[in-house]
């Protein structure tokens, strides 16, 4: 089986790869999601420790 | 604490959960990414093509795990929603509000991948039938709960007001469930059983399940990780938050 009928599969090619792309843009999204909820947690946590007088830089 | 045994309540704090969560998920999120490379190679390598639907039936090893996923995870939703209200625990609630965007991706995914399934096989995206419809259902429910949570300024009561829409939703799983053998449906009957020999054959089945544990293990890596952001936002204030912060960053 060459690359191009692999991507083809047998004619439904964009229905299959429709799904497993999609499938992969969404749960890179929502991984990409929860890394800026954490980021932005810790740049308040960051001011409410400076504002606590305590230690500040952060890593996100 | 109690000095047999474990102690498991100690982990239904925040400040003992949070650090635990964070050592768990690399391993999660390490077996996903291990599961997904072995079930995309079973899938498509080594399964052979479906003598009626050709490479269309593909589809189903991400299908069903999805489909599987929307109603595994409202379950365990409902089931923490319903310990944070019997039992006040601030970690349950905490759970149930980090599992929804997971359980309502898992369902747009099974609508998604559904449809772009029954187009070929059905002649159509979409049918008016009793599990199509009770899985938007699902989809509608998920929504519902996050806008009402996002809704209410204040925490507790949040958790309160979509606690209760999570439980009083769960009689949608068993119809979604059973609604291909109750109702005359365009929809096929369920792909694996308890109490029948599989249908398929075996590197069609075996692929299935390892998709299926890679998206268990996602699920939990991407669960874990928004627990611990949840954490964080609703123990600000508290001491020990300050404390392990500057530990991880040691």
């Amino acid at each position: 089986m060459s690359w191009s009928e692999f991507w083809a599969m047998g004619g439904y090619g964009a229905y299959v790869w429709g799904s497993y792309g999609v499938a992969l843009l969404l749960m890179l999204m929502e991984v990409w999601r929860v890394r800026q909820r954490r980021r932005t947690i810790l740049h308040r946590l960051g001011r409410i420790q400076r504002r606590s007088g305590r230690r500040v830089e952060h890593e996100a | 604490m109690s000095t047999t045994g474990i102690n498991w309540f100690k982990y239904s704090s925040p400040a003992t959960f949070y650090p635990l969560a964070g050592r768990m998920i690399p391993w999660f999120a390490g077996l996903a990414a291990v599961a997904t490379v072995a079930g995309l190679y079973l899938g498509f390598f080594v399964a052979p093509p479906d003598y009626q639907q050709g490479d269309a039936y593909r589809i189903m090893f991400i299908h069903v795990p999805a489909a599987w996923m929307s109603m595994f995870i409202y379950v365990v939703m409902a089931g923490y929603a319903a310990l944070g209200l019997i039992f006040n625990t601030r970690l349950s609630a905490m759970m149930a509000s980090a599992l929804a965007p997971t359980g309502a991706l898992f369902t747009f995914l099974a609508l998604w991948t559904g449809a772009l399934w029954g187009k070929p096989m059905w002649g159509t995206w979409w049918v008016w039938d009793a599990r199509l419809t009770s899985e938007l259902i699902l989809l509608f429910l998920y929504i519902g709960y996050m806008s009402l949570e996002a809704a209410i300024d204040d925490p507790r009561r949040a958790s309160r007001a979509s606690g209760l829409l999570a439980i009083v939703g769960v009689v949608n799983v068993p119809i979604i469930y059973y609604s291909v053998e109750w109702w005359n449906t365009l929809h096929q009957g369920a792909s694996i059983s308890f109490d029948k020999a599989p249908t398929m054959a075996d590197s069609m089945l075996a692929a299935l399940l390892v998709m299926t544990f890679a998206c268990w293990m996602y699920a939990i890596a991407v669960v874990l990780a928004r627990v611990r952001c949840i954490i964080l936002e609703r123990e600000r204030h508290s001491e020990w938050v300050l404390e392990v912060l500057e530990e991880e960053r040691r």
